[in-house]
């Protein structure tokens, strides 16, 4: 498998109603063996799923988002949330977990990994892609 | 062209396991190849044998094992979602020291490489979810 396709996960779903932000975490760790060109999309309610100080003890459900932080280890290095999406959720960027990666072609500098993009930038950004998982 | 379909949700409870059985049947009907059918989420559930719908109605899991056999598919069922929802066969049964198996035949249970796998080598993915 020498080709290298570029792969978008497209996450709309809060994180704790339904398992779906979960196993989409899941397909995400588990592709980036495969080495393929990685990006995360999060619109509508899957914005939450990036909310730090995420508290689940009152649920009695296992806390995942702790597991964002680490996609940069992955080689996870594109995560793009839509603005409109925040905003409808009267929610900034200053309310999200601060993810970043080591880039290795500049001394391992850490870089941010979540980009601010429009609705109209993110439906270019998944024109580009030639496969979309959709959680 | 060559597709791999992703199914999401379980049958009855969701029509998109109806729709993606129309979609392959469809697929195969125009000529195009299956790589692979892939079950994930609540989506395992169509892979259980012991489903028994009303007779008036349609078997969701046996329309599965017969298009799987007539057209040799490959159905893979993802092993860490059907773990969380019993989905059991013989490897997983004595792996984690379960009295029974239910897989349907046709199916099998891998792991998510194989969805991972069929997006790389697939000129479409098409998937079926809410």
């Amino acid at each position: 498998m020498s080709q290298t396709k570029k792969f978008l996960y497209v996450n709309r779903k809060a994180p704790y109603g339904t398992i779906y932000a979960w196993e989409s975490l899941e397909v995400v760790l588990i592709g980036a063996a495969f080495e393929q060109d990685v990006s995360l999309a999060f619109i509508d309610d899957g914005v939450y799923q990036l909310v730090k100080g995420q508290d689940t003890s009152g649920i009695g459900m296992k806390n995942f988002s702790p597991t964002y932080a680490a996609l940069g280890d992955y080689e996870v290095r594109k995560i793009y949330v839509e603005k409109e999406s925040l905003e409808a959720r009267g929610l900034s960027l200053d309310d999200l977990q601060h993810l970043v990666y080591e880039d290795e072609e500049e001394d391992w500098a850490e870089k941010d990994s979540i980009m601010l993009v429009s609705r109209a930038e993110m439906a270019e950004v998944m024109a580009e892609q030639d496969v979309l998982f959709n959680f | 062209m060559k597709f791999t379909i992703q199914v999401n949700e379980g049958p009855y409870q969701h029509q998109s396991s109806d729709s993606a059985y129309h979609f392959a049947k469809s697929v195969l009907e125009k000529g195009h190849e299956i790589f692979r059918i892939f079950f994930y989420h609540d989506g395992v559930n169509n892979g259980t044998r012991l489903t028994t719908p009303p007779q008036d109605d349609r078997n969701i899991v046996n329309r599965w094992s017969d298009l799987a056999q007539q057209h040799n598919l490959d159905l893979v069922v993802c092993v860490a979602a059907a773990q969380r929802r019993g989905i059991v066969d013989e490897g997983e049964a004595k792996r984690n020291k379960k009295d029974a198996t239910n897989i349907a035949q046709g199916f099998r249970i891998s792991g998510l490489g194989q969805l991972v796998e069929g997006a790389i080598q697939s000129d479409r993915l098409v998937v079926f979810g809410d």
